[in-house]
Formats: C-alpha cells, sequence, structure tokens
C-alpha cells in the first residue's frame, strides 16, 4: 500500500517541529470549531483569523501565519485557552511563532518609536509586558 | 636588585598563568597587572589609576577546573595559580545625551533617556559580574519601581567599568543608568551643602583674590618660608585653641 | 500564616492609588503583613515558551525573596504581578526538570520549591476577612453607587490561577460588600488591550473602547478595575478612546482599593483619589461619600 504523503512540506518540517517543542501542543488537536477565533479580543486587527493560524500550522504553513501577524497583536488574554473545546493551549502555540521570529534577533517593536511622553506617563507594567513579548 | 642575584628563599615564588591564552610564570605576589607587565606587555589601553578606582582595567578570569566566571580589576587582584584571563578594555554601551538642567528629577528622565531599562529579566548576571560588589540588580530594580535615590545610593561604589553591559541579557548600559540617578541624586534632590555653596560665594566676592595673586608671584624661597613659617595647630593643644588669624574663611 | 507583600514596580509610583489604600485597610481590617524588603521586577507577562527558563527567574527569585523573609504566603495587588508570580509558582512545584535547572542556575540565592502561596489581595479578602466581616466593617456604604466590574484577563485566566470559578463572581461580591451595586457588564473578564496600547495604539484604543462601550451600556456611575495595566488604558487613556470612537461616553474609574477605603471610612488622602481626576472625585462629592474634591 502507497504510504499517504504528509501534508507538511519538509522545508517547513524543522519549524513545525520546533513550534511543537516550545509550545508542547500538538496542534493536529485542533478541530476548527472557531471558538478561539470569535472570542479573541484582537482578531480584527490580525491578518486572518487565529483559527485559520491554526489551520496553517496544521499544513507547516508557518510564513503566513508569521505575515498575519497573529502572534503580534496577540495581548495574552488567555480566552482562547479557556474556551477550546480540545484544551489546546493556544496563547503557547502563537508564542512559539513569535519566538521564532524573535529568535532571529528581531523585535517586534521599535524603542525608538515609542513617544517620549507615554515613556514618562504609561505605567511600568507596560513597557516590561510589551519588552517581554515583542523584543528579543 | 636584579633578581638573578636573590636566593631561592627572598625570591618570590612563581607560579603559572594565562593572559589571553598563553601560559606565563609570574611570581605569585604580583598583581594581574603587574604579572602581565612581567611577563612583557605593555598597556597602552585598559589602564587607568592602578588604584582601584578609574574602571579601565576590569578583567575576567577562570580558574582551573571551575566552569564560573569570575571578575576583578588588574591593578588590585593578585594572582592565582592556574589563573586563565582577558581584559575587556572597552565594551559598546548606548550612551544618550541629554539636557542635565532641564531634566526631571524623578526616575522618568531614566525611562526616556533608556527605555531598554524595562528589558531587565532579574537574571543577575550584572551583579554576579561586578568586581566592585554592586547590587546592580537591585539599582535597576529601584529605578524600575520609580526610586532614584535608592538607585543613586545602591550604584555609588560603581567605576564604570563596563562589565555589567557585556553580560546583561537586556542588552542594557547599566552603568549609564545609574550615572544618570546619581547625577539627578546629587544635583536635584540631595540637599545643597550650605558651607560649600557660602564658600563658592566668598570666592566669587574675591575675599582670597590678594591672597593667591601675592602666592603666585613669590619665588620658591618665599614659598618654602612661607608654607613653613604658617601657623599650625599644636600637636597637643588644648580643645580650644583658635588660630590667631581665620584669613577670611567663616 | 507569615503574610509578605510584594508591591510590583507600579505601585510605588504611578499606581500609588491602587496600593496606598490597600494597605490602610489591611491594617484597618486586622489583616498582619510584611512588606518584601527586596525585590525586584516580577517579569509580567508570565513566559510561555516551554524552552524558555530566563524568563521564570525575574518571578522565582521573588519568591526565593518571600521565603527568605519567613513568609509562608505572599500577597499582591497587580493583576498581572500575581499572575506571573502564581504561574510561576506552580510551574516551579510541578516541574522538578525545571525546578532544578532555575536553582542551579540561582546558584547565588538559596533553593526554592513552591513553599510560598501566592495570593491575590481580593482572596485575601474574601477569604480571610470574609463579604460579612467586610460588610460589617463598612462604615461609609456606596449605596446607590453603579459598579461596573472588570476583572480584566489576569486575574481569572488560565483557569490553574483564576482567583475565582466564573460563577463564583468575587468582584461582584466585594462590590456589594461594600454598599454598592455591581452592572451586568458584558465586558467583566474581556482584554483591555493590554500591552497593545503602547505596541499598537490604534488597535489599543478599539479594545478599550469595547470595554467603555459596555461599561456605557450598562448604566454603570463607575468603573472599577484592579490592574494599572487596564487603569492606563481604560482610566488615563479614557479621553483619547472616547475622542476616537462614536458613541462613548466618559465613566469614572477608580481601582478597587481606593472604593474600599472610602467605604471603610478611611482618610480620602491615602486613597490618592487625586491620581484618577476630577471627574472621579467629583461623583464621589455627588454622592456624598467624600466631603470633598482634593484636586
Amino acid at each position: 500500500m502507497a504510504s499517504i504523503p504528509s501534508p507538511i512540506h519538509p522545508e517547513n518540517l524543522k519549524a513545525v517541529n520546533k513550534i511543537a517543542e516550545i509550545s508542547g501542543q500538538n496542534v493536529h488537536e485542533c478541530m476548527q470549531c472557531g471558538t478561539c477565533s470569535a472570542v479573541c479580543p484582537m482578531v480584527e486587527s490580525m491578518g486572518f483569523t487565529t483559527r485559520m493560524g491554526i489551520h496553517y500550522l496544521q499544513f507547516g504553513e508557518i510564513e503566513p501565519v508569521i505575515k498575519a501577524q497573529i502572534g503580534e497583536y496577540c495581548a495574552s488574554c488567555h480566552t482562547c485557552v479557556v474556551r477550546c473545546p480540545r484544551g489546546i493551549d493556544v496563547p503557547k502555540v502563537f508564542e512559539a511563532v513569535r519566538q521564532l521570529v524573535l529568535r532571529t534577533n528581531t523585535d517586534l517593536v521599535n524603542l525608538a518609536e515609542i513617544p517620549k511622553e507615554t515613556m514618562a506617563e504609561a505605567p511600568q507594567i507596560a513597557f516590561v509586558s510589551t519588552f517581554r513579548k515583542l523584543t528579543s | 636588585m636584579d633578581t638573578a642575584t636573590l636566593t631561592e628563599e627572598v625570591a618570590a615564588k612563581t607560579i603559572p598563568i594565562y593572559i589571553m591564552g598563553k601560559k606565563y610564570e609570574v611570581p605569585e605576589t604580583l598583581t594581574i597587572m603587574k604579572a602581565m607587565e612581567h611577563s612583557g606587555y605593555q598597556y597602552i589601553r585598559g589602564c587607568g589609576c592602578r588604584g582601584g578606582v578609574c574602571g579601565a582595567c576590569a578583567t575576567v578570569f577562570r580558574r582551573a577546573g571551575d566552569y564560573k566566571i569570575y571578575t576583578g580589576l588588574a591593578c588590585q587582584t593578585v594572582v592565582e595559580p592556574e589563573m586563565y584571563l582577558t581584559q575587556i578594555p572597552f565594551y559598546p554601551a548606548n550612551r544618550a545625551t541629554y539636557d542635565f538642567e532641564n531634566a526631571e528629577a524623578t526616575a522618568e528622565t531614566i525611562y526616556k533617556l533608556y527605555p531598554e531599562l524595562f528589558r531587565c529579566v532579574a537574571c543577575n548576571s550584572c551583579t554576579k559580574v561586578c568586581p566592585m560588589d554592586v547590587e546592580v540588580l537591585d539599582y535597576i530594580s529601584a529605578m524600575k519601581r520609580g526610586d532614584v535615590t535608592a538607585a543613586a545610593e545602591i550604584s555609588f561604589d560603581c567605576i564604570q567599568c563596563g562589565l555589567c553591559a557585556s553580560r546583561c541579557m537586556g542588552e542594557m548600559a547599566q552603568y549609564h543608568m545609574a550615572q544618570v540617578a546619581r547625577r539627578i541624586q546629587g544635583g536635584k534632590i540631595a540637599p545643597k551643602a550650605e558651607h560649600l555653596e557660602k564658600m563658592c560665594g566668598d570666592i566669587d566676592a574675591g575675599t582670597f583674590t590678594d591672597v593667591i595673586e601675592a602666592a603666585k608671584v613669590m619665588t620658591e624661597d618665599e614659598l618654602k618660608k612661607v608654607y613653613t613659617e604658617r601657623e599650625m595647630e599644636p600637636h597637643m593643644g588644648a580643645d580650644e585653641w583658635t588660630p590667631a588669624s581665620n584669613h577670611g574663611l567663616a | 500564616m507569615k503574610l509578605g507583600y510584594y508591591p510590583g514596580c507600579t505601585l510605588k509610583t504611578k499606581a500609588a492609588n491602587l496600593e496606598v489604600a490597600a494597605m490602610a485597610a489591611l491594617d484597618h481590617l486586622g489583616v498582619e503583613y510584611k512588606e518584601l524588603s527586596r525585590w525586584n521586577c516580577c517579569g509580567a507577562v508570565f513566559s510561555l515558551a516551554d524552552d524558555d527558563l530566563i524568563h521564570q527567574v525575574a518571578p522565582v527569585r521573588n519568591l526565593i525573596r518571600a521565603a527568605q523573609e519567613g513568609c509562608d504566603t505572599v500577597v499582591t495587588i497587580c493583576s498581572q504581578c500575581y499572575n506571573t508570580l502564581a504561574r510561576a509558582n506552580k510551574m516551579v512545584r510541578e516541574n522538578e526538570e525545571k525546578r532544578d535547572t532555575l536553582n542551579r542556575f540561582m546558584d547565588e540565592e538559596p533553593d526554592y520549591s513552591g513553599e510560598v502561596e501566592v495570593v491575590h489581595y481580593l482572596s485575601l479578602l474574601r477569604d480571610r476577612v470574609g463579604w460579612e466581616k467586610l460588610r460589617e466593617t463598612v462604615t461609609n456604604p456606596l449605596e446607590g453607587l453603579r459598579v461596573a466590574p472588570f476583572y480584566g484577563c489576569t486575574l481569572v485566566r488560565p483557569q490553574e490561577v483564576a482567583i475565582d470559578a466564573v460563577d463564583d463572581k468575587i468582584l461582584e461580591g466585594f462590590i456589594r460588600a461594600l454598599g454598592a451595586e455591581p452592572t451586568s457588564f458584558t465586558a467583566a473578564r474581556e482584554c483591555c488591550g493590554s500591552y497593545q496600547m503602547i505596541a499598537h495604539p490604534d488597535e489599543g484604543i478599539k479594545r478599550a473602547a469595547k470595554v467603555i462601550g459596555a461599561a456605557n451600556r450598562s448604566a454603570a456611575d463607575a468603573l472599577i478595575l484592579s490592574c494599572p495595566m487596564c487603569e492606563y488604558n481604560l482610566g488615563a487613556r479614557q479621553g483619547d478612546v472616547v475622542a476616537a470612537t462614536e458613541g462613548l461616553s466618559q465613566v469614572p474609574t477608580y481601582y478597587f482599593t481606593q472604593l474600599l477605603g472610602v467605604a471603610l471610612g478611611l482618610d480620602p488622602e491615602l486613597c490618592r483619589l487625586d491620581l484618577n481626576g476630577l471627574a472621579a472625585q467629583q461623583l464621589l462629592v455627588e454622592k456624598n461619600f467624600i466631603a470633598t474634591a482634593t484636586v
């Protein structure tokens, strides 16, 4: 019997395995119900929804997910993980995608572009969390 | 005295050390700086006051069989057998330029100049590497919570050697931030020294001008005479002794 | 219980109005605590990458400090600090390998295996004081004040560190104990936008607008907050949010600890209402909860 070809392109296999390793999640458990997208407070800012993002990852397509900036607009609210019927830790999956970019020594926010007035008036927690999530 | 003529009991014992990977036998009583010069290195950088306060000669070393990183000032640290060392005389560190006169006396000044302060992950690598035992993480934490005074006090012994910046995971230049804190504390928060202000006023008012002008034109002999004949407090004088003339001092 | 208090970076300056009344209230309610004398930034938000341990060092180091000062429990008021410390603590307790690596890395500190319990101030009120006792201690009930209870994210998600199961409604219980009326507020557990207000300000404003809109629709007089990040997005920046969005009206915001201070009859100066702005003070004056505005 002929073996069923993997839907994941061999070039993407390394990145897919990296995401599984960093997140500890199996994206293939996702049944595409769309609840995560429905509850996501930032979904409208993303290139496409979180559900679509997981679907792309199931096929090993990392680049579109990076381009859609799902990980960048995620506010770490964790609503998706408490609602996911399969118990997939969705925030960890998109953190892993974000890390793939950050670990190339790339920042996803430019410190120099933050207005000085904001640096003086926003609470310290705002900067700690922003730089934690979006700088390498 | 030529070391070759000293007897074995008098000459210092030599020990092996590794300077940038090359082995040398050096007298065990020398500091790292002296040992490097003894080995033939001539300092054109990475050397300054030779007195432990300028921060130029920060040295990183390891000990045999020990994975840990140790640091010390080359002019102050005595060599050890199997010491494996190098010097990092300069590590690139962002230094902001700013208008101190108009800067606010708050932590926000530091936030504006060095937003990367908030990248600190509390790894403590900075504290571990500091050759002056400054609690670097503690002063960074103080800045983050808005306490400029505490940051100034904790960073007081810093000699700006830059080793903290070389190890920082957040890629910060901690010592530049600390300097802003100390400048703010000294120049804008700490109470002014009134007697200093008065003295500066007296100087500007010309109280000492004549004396100084006269001294400028004295010969060496005249200066020596004035100096040795000055009025001195007696060694075994009474507590109530006061000088005959106050020479314009308050 | 030897209770330690962990302030976090923001509460000493920008969010002093979250802290001062809170600690005065603990004194008033007879809850003994000791502020940790040495601590560092908790490093919010909790790191979600499995292979990343360096971002766990900051919260764990604070738990070590609490243990060093003889505390078996540490209380925190900032929601993000609570979430980060609690999740880091859980990780240390459950993952032996990571615990060992962390302890070996932090070789200049004593070892830590999760001996300290992390609680949030609201849990402390509910569990140590109780709503009944709180209600009895209130001398200045906030009667007639309709308050929209905003939980935000980090107090209630993920479930392993949530300070209440959704049906418990800890904030509503708190509000009722103060004599005020919680409104039916659909955005109670939604996200305020968090750090997106810094990273992508336009998107942050849109998110905050949804919360303000829901507060308006619930006919709330006031919006109650527990986190300095939420306060920045929904309070300090409310002017920008309302200006950028059609159909919104301004609603005064307070930290829950400030209303606690007012209801307990504490000196209004302690509540640092001056940091909330004039409208927030005027509302309380109007309703006769405080005598005058201090701005």
